[in-house]
Protein backbone atom coordinates (compact mmCIF):
# COMPACT_ATOMS: atom_id res chain seq x y z
CA UNK A 1 0.00 0.00 0.00
CA UNK A 2 2.31 2.23 0.76
CA UNK A 3 4.39 0.94 -2.70
CA UNK A 4 1.23 2.39 -4.28
CA UNK A 5 1.05 5.51 -2.65
CA UNK A 6 4.68 6.51 -3.89
CA UNK A 7 4.03 5.45 -7.13
CA UNK A 8 0.51 7.42 -7.03
CA UNK A 9 2.55 10.42 -6.10
CA UNK A 10 5.48 9.76 -8.21
CA UNK A 11 2.43 9.82 -11.17
CA UNK A 12 0.82 12.68 -10.03
CA UNK A 13 4.19 15.03 -9.95
CA UNK A 14 5.59 13.84 -13.37
CA UNK A 15 5.43 16.31 -16.09
CA UNK A 16 1.29 15.74 -17.70
CA UNK A 17 0.16 14.34 -14.08
CA UNK A 18 -1.68 17.69 -13.09
CA UNK A 19 -0.15 18.64 -9.62
CA UNK A 20 0.06 22.02 -10.56
CA UNK A 21 -2.68 22.10 -12.54
CA UNK A 22 -5.00 22.30 -9.56
CA UNK A 23 -3.38 25.62 -7.90
CA UNK A 24 -2.75 27.20 -10.76
CA UNK A 25 -6.47 26.75 -10.87
CA UNK A 26 -7.28 27.78 -7.58
CA UNK A 27 -5.16 31.17 -8.13
CA UNK A 28 -7.14 31.83 -11.14
CA UNK A 29 -10.39 31.81 -9.35
CA UNK A 30 -9.34 34.01 -6.45
CA UNK A 31 -7.96 36.43 -8.70
CA UNK A 32 -11.02 36.63 -10.91
CA UNK A 33 -13.14 37.51 -8.15
CA UNK A 34 -12.43 40.83 -7.72
CA UNK A 35 -13.08 41.66 -11.21
CA UNK A 36 -16.64 40.21 -10.74
CA UNK A 37 -18.02 41.39 -7.46
CA UNK A 38 -15.45 44.10 -7.33
CA UNK A 39 -12.22 45.35 -5.56
CA UNK A 40 -14.10 47.29 -2.52
CA UNK A 41 -12.30 45.98 0.49
CA UNK A 42 -14.76 45.63 3.07
CA UNK A 43 -16.95 43.22 0.65
CA UNK A 44 -13.69 40.91 -0.31
CA UNK A 45 -13.33 40.57 3.12
CA UNK A 46 -17.01 39.34 3.64
CA UNK A 47 -16.96 36.91 0.77
CA UNK A 48 -13.27 36.06 1.39
CA UNK A 49 -13.92 32.86 2.99
CA UNK A 50 -16.73 31.43 1.21
CA UNK A 51 -14.61 32.56 -2.42
CA UNK A 52 -11.45 30.79 -1.41
CA UNK A 53 -13.40 27.00 0.39
CA UNK A 54 -15.63 27.51 -2.89
CA UNK A 55 -12.19 28.00 -5.16
CA UNK A 56 -10.41 25.18 -3.63
CA UNK A 57 -13.28 23.10 -4.22
CA UNK A 58 -13.42 23.62 -7.69
CA UNK A 59 -9.73 22.85 -7.59
CA UNK A 60 -10.04 19.56 -6.09
CA UNK A 61 -12.83 18.74 -8.77
CA UNK A 62 -10.39 19.57 -11.39
CA UNK A 63 -8.68 16.59 -10.59
CA UNK A 64 -11.21 13.91 -9.73
CA UNK A 65 -11.27 12.11 -12.87
CA UNK A 66 -7.47 11.43 -12.73
CA UNK A 67 -7.64 9.12 -9.44
CA UNK A 68 -9.00 6.05 -11.63
CA UNK A 69 -9.23 6.62 -14.88
CA UNK A 70 -5.79 6.63 -16.08
CA UNK A 71 -5.12 3.26 -14.35
CA UNK A 72 -8.42 1.99 -16.04
CA UNK A 73 -7.01 3.05 -19.56
CA UNK A 74 -3.55 0.89 -19.27
CA UNK A 75 -4.97 -1.82 -17.29
CA UNK A 76 -3.26 -1.13 -14.25
CA UNK A 77 -6.35 -0.63 -12.01
CA UNK A 78 -7.82 -4.63 -12.71
CA UNK A 79 -4.30 -5.68 -11.39
CA UNK A 80 -4.70 -3.34 -8.27
CA UNK A 81 -8.33 -5.34 -8.15
CA UNK A 82 -7.05 -8.77 -8.23
CA UNK A 83 -3.85 -8.04 -6.03
CA UNK A 84 -3.83 -9.39 -2.72
CA UNK A 85 -4.59 -5.80 -1.31
CA UNK A 86 -8.34 -5.26 -0.45
CA UNK A 87 -9.97 -2.53 -2.99
CA UNK A 88 -11.03 -0.57 -0.24
CA UNK A 89 -7.57 -0.50 1.08
CA UNK A 90 -6.41 0.55 -2.85
CA UNK A 91 -9.06 3.24 -2.80
CA UNK A 92 -8.10 4.90 0.37
CA UNK A 93 -4.62 5.41 -0.65
CA UNK A 94 -5.71 6.44 -3.90
CA UNK A 95 -7.50 9.29 -2.22
CA UNK A 96 -5.05 9.75 -0.07
CA UNK A 97 -1.83 10.43 -2.53
CA UNK A 98 -5.45 12.69 -4.39
CA UNK A 99 -5.20 14.75 -1.15
CA UNK A 100 -1.63 15.16 -0.69
CA UNK A 101 -1.53 16.60 -4.60
CA UNK A 102 -4.03 18.21 -3.89
CA UNK A 103 -6.19 18.97 -0.49
CA UNK A 104 -2.66 19.52 0.64
CA UNK A 105 -1.15 22.31 -1.97
CA UNK A 106 -4.18 24.13 -2.11
CA UNK A 107 -4.68 24.46 1.77
CA UNK A 108 -0.94 25.81 2.12
CA UNK A 109 -1.74 28.34 -0.95
CA UNK A 110 -4.81 29.35 1.12
CA UNK A 111 -3.58 31.79 3.27
CA UNK A 112 -1.21 33.21 0.12
CA UNK A 113 -4.91 33.87 -1.33
CA UNK A 114 -6.13 35.11 1.65
CA UNK A 115 -4.09 38.11 1.28
CA UNK A 116 -5.17 39.08 -2.23
CA UNK A 117 -9.05 38.83 -0.68
CA UNK A 118 -8.05 41.11 2.35
CA UNK A 119 -9.17 38.10 4.63
CA UNK A 120 -9.22 39.63 8.30
CA UNK A 121 -6.39 38.92 10.27
CA UNK A 122 -8.04 36.02 12.51
CA UNK A 123 -9.51 34.40 9.60
CA UNK A 124 -6.08 33.06 8.67
CA UNK A 125 -5.27 30.59 11.06
CA UNK A 126 -9.41 28.88 10.77
CA UNK A 127 -9.29 29.04 7.10
CA UNK A 128 -5.94 27.24 6.92
CA UNK A 129 -7.36 24.49 9.56
CA UNK A 130 -10.92 24.19 8.53
CA UNK A 131 -9.17 23.26 4.70
CA UNK A 132 -7.00 20.63 6.37
CA UNK A 133 -9.78 19.17 8.19
CA UNK A 134 -12.14 19.68 5.18
CA UNK A 135 -10.34 18.65 1.94
CA UNK A 136 -10.05 14.94 2.52
CA UNK A 137 -13.62 14.48 3.02
CA UNK A 138 -13.18 16.48 -0.92
CA UNK A 139 -11.19 13.52 -2.02
CA UNK A 140 -12.42 10.95 -0.70
CA UNK A 141 -16.20 11.76 -1.89
CA UNK A 142 -14.54 12.63 -5.35
CA UNK A 143 -12.50 8.85 -5.23
CA UNK A 144 -16.66 7.84 -4.82
CA UNK A 145 -17.68 10.14 -7.71
CA UNK A 146 -14.49 9.11 -9.57
CA UNK A 147 -15.15 5.12 -9.45
CA UNK A 148 -19.17 5.53 -10.28
CA UNK A 149 -18.03 7.01 -13.71
CA UNK A 150 -14.40 5.01 -14.37
CA UNK A 151 -15.70 2.44 -16.87
CA UNK A 152 -17.43 6.07 -19.02
CA UNK A 153 -15.39 7.51 -22.12
CA UNK A 154 -15.99 11.01 -21.31
CA UNK A 155 -17.22 11.15 -17.89
CA UNK A 156 -15.65 14.34 -16.65
CA UNK A 157 -18.39 16.56 -16.66
CA UNK A 158 -21.32 14.07 -15.27
CA UNK A 159 -18.49 13.41 -12.20
CA UNK A 160 -18.98 16.86 -11.27
CA UNK A 161 -22.88 16.62 -11.63
CA UNK A 162 -22.61 13.78 -9.21
CA UNK A 163 -20.12 14.98 -7.20
CA UNK A 164 -21.23 18.35 -6.10
CA UNK A 165 -24.54 18.19 -4.90
CA UNK A 166 -22.66 15.24 -2.31
CA UNK A 167 -19.87 18.71 -1.40
CA UNK A 168 -22.83 20.36 -0.14
CA UNK A 169 -22.48 19.59 3.68
CA UNK A 170 -18.92 19.75 3.48
CA UNK A 171 -18.86 22.90 2.06
CA UNK A 172 -21.23 24.36 4.79
CA UNK A 173 -19.30 23.80 7.56
CA UNK A 174 -15.99 24.51 6.09
CA UNK A 175 -16.75 27.73 4.91
CA UNK A 176 -19.23 28.65 7.76
CA UNK A 177 -15.49 27.55 10.05
CA UNK A 178 -13.53 29.99 8.14
CA UNK A 179 -16.40 32.63 8.12
CA UNK A 180 -16.86 32.34 11.93
CA UNK A 181 -13.03 32.54 12.85
CA UNK A 182 -12.55 35.39 10.16
CA UNK A 183 -15.41 37.53 12.39
CA UNK A 184 -14.03 36.48 15.90
CA UNK A 185 -16.73 34.01 16.49
CA UNK A 186 -16.65 30.31 18.53
CA UNK A 187 -15.81 27.66 15.33
CA UNK A 188 -15.43 24.61 17.76
CA UNK A 189 -19.30 23.08 16.48
CA UNK A 190 -18.97 23.66 12.73
CA UNK A 191 -14.81 22.77 13.03
CA UNK A 192 -16.50 19.41 14.88
CA UNK A 193 -18.98 18.71 12.14
CA UNK A 194 -16.41 19.25 9.41
CA UNK A 195 -14.45 17.09 11.07
CA UNK A 196 -16.57 14.61 11.59
CA UNK A 197 -17.80 14.39 7.96
CA UNK A 198 -14.11 14.17 6.98
CA UNK A 199 -14.04 10.82 9.23
CA UNK A 200 -16.80 9.63 8.27
CA UNK A 201 -16.33 9.83 4.68
CA UNK A 202 -13.47 8.10 5.05
CA UNK A 203 -13.91 5.09 7.25
CA UNK A 204 -17.26 4.39 4.72
CA UNK A 205 -17.25 6.00 1.23
CA UNK A 206 -14.25 3.43 0.53
CA UNK A 207 -16.33 0.74 0.35
CA UNK A 208 -18.94 2.11 -1.72
CA UNK A 209 -16.03 3.10 -3.98
CA UNK A 210 -14.62 0.03 -4.10
CA UNK A 211 -18.25 -1.87 -4.51
CA UNK A 212 -18.04 0.55 -7.35
CA UNK A 213 -15.03 -0.05 -8.84
CA UNK A 214 -16.12 -3.84 -8.81
CA UNK A 215 -19.08 -3.59 -10.68
CA UNK A 216 -17.12 -0.82 -13.31
CA UNK A 217 -14.59 -3.78 -13.96
CA UNK A 218 -17.06 -7.04 -14.21
CA UNK B 1 -48.36 -15.18 -1.41
CA UNK B 2 -45.97 -12.74 -0.25
CA UNK B 3 -44.34 -9.52 -2.10
CA UNK B 4 -41.63 -11.37 -3.51
CA UNK B 5 -43.82 -13.28 -6.30
CA UNK B 6 -44.00 -10.10 -8.40
CA UNK B 7 -40.31 -10.20 -8.90
CA UNK B 8 -41.40 -12.35 -11.52
CA UNK B 9 -41.57 -10.15 -13.92
CA UNK B 10 -44.58 -12.13 -15.38
CA UNK B 11 -46.94 -12.40 -12.38
CA UNK B 12 -45.78 -8.50 -12.17
CA UNK B 13 -46.95 -7.63 -15.54
CA UNK B 14 -50.17 -9.57 -15.08
CA UNK B 15 -50.86 -7.90 -11.91
CA UNK B 16 -50.26 -4.56 -12.50
CA UNK B 17 -52.09 -4.96 -16.01
CA UNK B 18 -55.18 -5.55 -13.70
CA UNK B 19 -54.68 -3.30 -11.37
CA UNK B 20 -53.38 0.06 -13.42
CA UNK B 21 -56.49 1.18 -15.15
CA UNK B 22 -58.39 1.18 -11.53
CA UNK B 23 -55.19 2.98 -9.98
CA UNK B 24 -55.41 5.61 -12.75
CA UNK B 25 -59.28 5.79 -12.48
CA UNK B 26 -59.27 6.67 -9.11
CA UNK B 27 -56.32 8.81 -8.87
CA UNK B 28 -58.01 11.10 -11.75
CA UNK B 29 -60.77 10.62 -9.53
CA UNK B 30 -59.75 12.28 -6.48
CA UNK B 31 -57.29 14.54 -7.79
CA UNK B 32 -60.26 16.11 -10.02
CA UNK B 33 -62.21 16.07 -6.46
CA UNK B 34 -59.29 17.45 -4.09
CA UNK B 35 -58.19 19.94 -6.75
CA UNK B 36 -61.48 21.18 -7.74
CA UNK B 37 -62.64 21.42 -4.09
CA UNK B 38 -59.83 22.79 -3.43
CA UNK B 39 -59.68 25.35 -5.60
CA UNK B 40 -63.33 26.70 -6.15
CA UNK B 41 -65.34 25.60 -3.23
CA UNK B 42 -62.98 26.61 0.20
CA UNK B 43 -63.25 29.90 1.49
CA UNK B 44 -60.26 32.37 0.97
CA UNK B 45 -57.82 32.63 3.97
CA UNK B 46 -58.22 36.02 5.84
CA UNK B 47 -54.56 37.26 5.75
CA UNK B 48 -53.28 34.64 2.71
CA UNK B 49 -56.57 35.40 0.21
CA UNK B 50 -56.74 32.89 -2.43
CA UNK B 51 -53.31 32.59 -2.74
CA UNK B 52 -53.83 29.89 0.47
CA UNK B 53 -55.09 27.72 -2.25
CA UNK B 54 -51.70 26.68 -3.91
CA UNK B 55 -51.32 24.00 -0.77
CA UNK B 56 -53.23 21.38 -3.39
CA UNK B 57 -50.41 21.49 -5.49
CA UNK B 58 -47.32 22.30 -3.10
CA UNK B 59 -48.04 20.19 -0.06
CA UNK B 60 -48.88 16.60 -1.98
CA UNK B 61 -45.87 17.05 -4.40
CA UNK B 62 -43.04 17.92 -1.62
CA UNK B 63 -43.98 15.18 0.07
CA UNK B 64 -43.84 12.79 -2.92
CA UNK B 65 -40.53 14.31 -3.82
CA UNK B 66 -39.54 12.97 -0.92
CA UNK B 67 -41.13 9.94 -0.45
CA UNK B 68 -40.21 8.71 -4.08
CA UNK B 69 -36.17 9.03 -3.07
CA UNK B 70 -37.59 6.72 -0.04
CA UNK B 71 -39.10 4.28 -2.39
CA UNK B 72 -36.13 4.47 -4.60
CA UNK B 73 -33.53 3.34 -1.60
CA UNK B 74 -35.62 0.89 -0.91
CA UNK B 75 -36.36 -0.59 -3.98
CA UNK B 76 -31.93 -0.16 -4.84
CA UNK B 77 -31.40 -2.49 -1.64
CA UNK B 78 -33.62 -4.41 -2.90
CA UNK B 79 -32.03 -5.11 -6.23
CA UNK B 80 -28.17 -4.83 -4.49
CA UNK B 81 -29.66 -7.61 -2.16
CA UNK B 82 -31.51 -10.10 -3.84
CA UNK B 83 -31.10 -9.11 -7.38
CA UNK B 84 -35.08 -8.39 -8.91
CA UNK B 85 -34.89 -6.82 -12.12
CA UNK B 86 -38.31 -5.40 -11.58
CA UNK B 87 -36.90 -4.06 -8.53
CA UNK B 88 -34.26 -1.67 -10.34
CA UNK B 89 -36.36 -1.03 -13.12
CA UNK B 90 -39.05 0.51 -10.99
CA UNK B 91 -36.59 2.69 -8.85
CA UNK B 92 -34.70 4.10 -12.71
CA UNK B 93 -39.18 4.42 -13.17
CA UNK B 94 -39.61 6.45 -10.42
CA UNK B 95 -36.46 9.01 -10.58
CA UNK B 96 -38.28 11.33 -13.59
CA UNK B 97 -42.07 11.12 -11.42
CA UNK B 98 -39.41 12.20 -8.47
CA UNK B 99 -37.73 15.11 -10.19
CA UNK B 100 -40.97 16.15 -11.67
CA UNK B 101 -42.64 16.67 -8.36
CA UNK B 102 -39.75 18.06 -6.73
CA UNK B 103 -39.70 20.87 -9.60
CA UNK B 104 -43.20 21.31 -9.15
CA UNK B 105 -42.89 21.83 -5.39
CA UNK B 106 -40.15 24.20 -6.22
CA UNK B 107 -41.98 26.30 -8.82
CA UNK B 108 -45.97 26.45 -6.62
CA UNK B 109 -43.56 27.41 -3.49
CA UNK B 110 -42.14 30.05 -5.89
CA UNK B 111 -45.37 31.63 -7.16
CA UNK B 112 -47.15 31.36 -3.61
CA UNK B 113 -43.80 32.98 -1.95
CA UNK B 114 -43.79 36.05 -4.27
CA UNK B 115 -47.00 37.98 -2.98
CA UNK B 116 -46.60 36.13 0.75
CA UNK B 117 -42.69 36.41 1.52
CA UNK B 118 -42.30 39.27 -1.76
CA UNK B 119 -39.27 36.82 -2.75
CA UNK B 120 -39.62 34.07 -5.51
CA UNK B 121 -36.59 32.14 -3.76
CA UNK B 122 -34.78 32.65 -0.74
CA UNK B 123 -31.97 30.66 0.77
CA UNK B 124 -34.19 29.11 3.79
CA UNK B 125 -32.92 25.40 5.04
CA UNK B 126 -36.05 23.33 3.11
CA UNK B 127 -35.89 25.31 -0.11
CA UNK B 128 -32.41 24.44 -0.15
CA UNK B 129 -33.08 20.81 0.52
CA UNK B 130 -35.21 21.12 -1.99
CA UNK B 131 -33.04 22.23 -4.90
CA UNK B 132 -30.56 19.49 -3.70
CA UNK B 133 -32.64 16.78 -4.21
CA UNK B 134 -33.10 18.14 -7.30
CA UNK B 135 -29.62 18.19 -8.27
CA UNK B 136 -29.92 14.14 -6.97
CA UNK B 137 -32.50 13.20 -9.21
CA UNK B 138 -30.78 15.36 -12.20
CA UNK B 139 -27.19 12.99 -11.15
CA UNK B 140 -29.03 9.61 -10.75
CA UNK B 141 -31.37 9.91 -13.78
CA UNK B 142 -27.89 11.38 -15.67
CA UNK B 143 -25.82 8.10 -14.43
CA UNK B 144 -28.65 5.76 -15.73
CA UNK B 145 -28.30 7.73 -18.85
CA UNK B 146 -24.73 7.61 -19.33
CA UNK B 147 -24.05 3.49 -18.86
CA UNK B 148 -24.87 1.27 -21.56
CA UNK B 149 -24.73 -1.71 -20.08
CA UNK B 150 -28.03 -2.02 -17.90
CA UNK B 151 -27.35 -4.27 -14.86
CA UNK B 152 -23.92 -1.99 -14.57
CA UNK B 153 -26.63 0.72 -14.60
CA UNK B 154 -28.69 -0.74 -12.04
CA UNK B 155 -26.04 -1.42 -9.89
CA UNK B 156 -23.83 1.82 -10.28
CA UNK B 157 -27.36 4.15 -9.71
CA UNK B 158 -28.27 1.83 -6.23
CA UNK B 159 -24.88 2.78 -4.94
CA UNK B 160 -25.07 6.18 -6.10
CA UNK B 161 -28.67 6.65 -4.32
CA UNK B 162 -27.55 4.37 -0.92
CA UNK B 163 -24.50 7.27 -0.56
CA UNK B 164 -26.82 9.80 -2.13
CA UNK B 165 -29.45 9.36 0.51
CA UNK B 166 -27.10 9.84 3.45
CA UNK B 167 -25.45 12.72 2.04
CA UNK B 168 -29.38 14.33 1.33
CA UNK B 169 -30.12 14.00 4.71
CA UNK B 170 -26.81 15.28 6.03
CA UNK B 171 -27.33 18.45 3.44
CA UNK B 172 -30.63 18.69 4.87
CA UNK B 173 -29.55 19.21 8.41
CA UNK B 174 -26.57 21.19 7.39
CA UNK B 175 -28.55 23.88 5.87
CA UNK B 176 -30.64 24.00 9.02
CA UNK B 177 -27.51 25.08 10.79
CA UNK B 178 -26.57 27.78 8.27
CA UNK B 179 -29.99 29.60 8.04
CA UNK B 180 -33.04 29.60 10.30
CA UNK B 181 -35.31 29.67 7.36
CA UNK B 182 -38.78 31.46 6.65
CA UNK B 183 -40.85 28.54 5.57
CA UNK B 184 -43.12 27.36 8.24
CA UNK B 185 -42.34 24.12 9.93
CA UNK B 186 -44.33 20.87 9.59
CA UNK B 187 -48.25 20.96 10.03
CA UNK B 188 -49.55 17.79 9.11
CA UNK B 189 -48.70 15.19 11.80
CA UNK B 190 -50.80 12.17 12.40
CA UNK B 191 -51.33 12.75 15.75
CA UNK B 192 -52.23 16.19 16.25
CA UNK B 193 -56.41 16.65 17.26
CA UNK B 194 -56.24 19.39 14.26
CA UNK B 195 -53.88 19.98 12.17
CA UNK B 196 -55.40 22.81 10.31
CA UNK B 197 -58.80 23.83 9.91
CA UNK B 198 -61.06 21.10 8.22
CA UNK B 199 -62.58 23.30 5.68
CA UNK B 200 -59.04 23.13 3.81
CA UNK B 201 -58.39 19.55 5.28
CA UNK B 202 -60.42 17.35 3.71
CA UNK B 203 -59.92 18.65 0.11
CA UNK B 204 -55.84 18.52 0.83
CA UNK B 205 -56.30 15.02 2.07
CA UNK B 206 -58.43 14.17 -0.83
CA UNK B 207 -55.90 15.81 -3.44
CA UNK B 208 -52.36 14.17 -1.15
CA UNK B 209 -54.78 10.37 -1.90
CA UNK B 210 -54.85 11.70 -5.94
CA UNK B 211 -51.02 12.84 -6.14
CA UNK B 212 -50.24 9.28 -4.21
CA UNK B 213 -52.45 7.17 -6.64
CA UNK B 214 -51.47 8.98 -10.06
CA UNK B 215 -47.45 8.48 -8.54
CA UNK B 216 -48.60 4.58 -8.11
CA UNK B 217 -50.38 4.51 -11.66
CA UNK B 218 -47.66 6.26 -13.62
CA UNK B 219 -44.96 4.07 -11.73
CA UNK B 220 -46.84 1.03 -12.63
CA UNK B 221 -46.88 2.18 -16.14
CA UNK B 222 -43.40 3.58 -16.28
CA UNK B 223 -42.12 0.13 -14.76
CA UNK B 224 -44.26 -1.71 -17.31
CA UNK B 225 -42.83 0.08 -20.30
CA UNK B 226 -39.36 -0.55 -18.58
CA UNK B 227 -40.01 -4.34 -18.67
CA UNK B 228 -41.05 -4.36 -22.45
CA UNK B 229 -38.27 -2.36 -23.37
CA UNK B 230 -35.96 -4.49 -21.98
CA UNK B 231 -38.01 -7.74 -23.83
CA UNK B 232 -38.05 -6.00 -27.59
CA UNK B 233 -34.02 -5.84 -26.47
CA UNK B 234 -33.31 -9.57 -26.35
CA UNK B 235 -36.09 -10.44 -28.45
CA UNK B 236 -33.34 -8.48 -31.35
CA UNK B 237 -30.38 -10.30 -29.67
CA UNK B 238 -31.68 -13.15 -30.33
CA UNK B 239 -32.90 -11.90 -33.88
CA UNK B 240 -29.43 -11.05 -34.48
CA UNK B 241 -28.10 -14.01 -33.08
CA UNK B 242 -30.45 -16.10 -35.22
Amino acid sequence: MIALLIRDLRLAMRAGGGFGLGLAFFLIVTVLVPFGVGPEGTLLARVAPGVLWLGALLACLLSLDRIFALDHEDGSLDLLATAPVPLEGVVAVKACAHWLTTGLPLTLAAPALGLLLNLPGPGYGWLTLSLAAGTPALSVIGAFGAALTVGLKRGGLLLSLLVLPLYVPTLIFGAEVARRGAEGLATATPFLLLAGISAGTLALLPFAAAAAIRINLR
Amino acid sequence: MSIWEYANPKRFMQTSGHVLPWVSGLAVLSLATGLVWGFFFTPEDYKQGSTVKIIYLHVPAAMLAINIWAMMLVTSLVWLIRRHHVSALAAKAAAPIGLTMTLIALFTGAIWGQPMWGTWWAWDPRLTAFLILFLFYLGYLALWEAIDNPDTAADLTAVLCLVGSVFAVLSRYAVNFWNQGLHQGATLSLDKEENIADVFYIPLLISIAGFVLGFVALLLLRTRTEIRARRLKALQARERMA
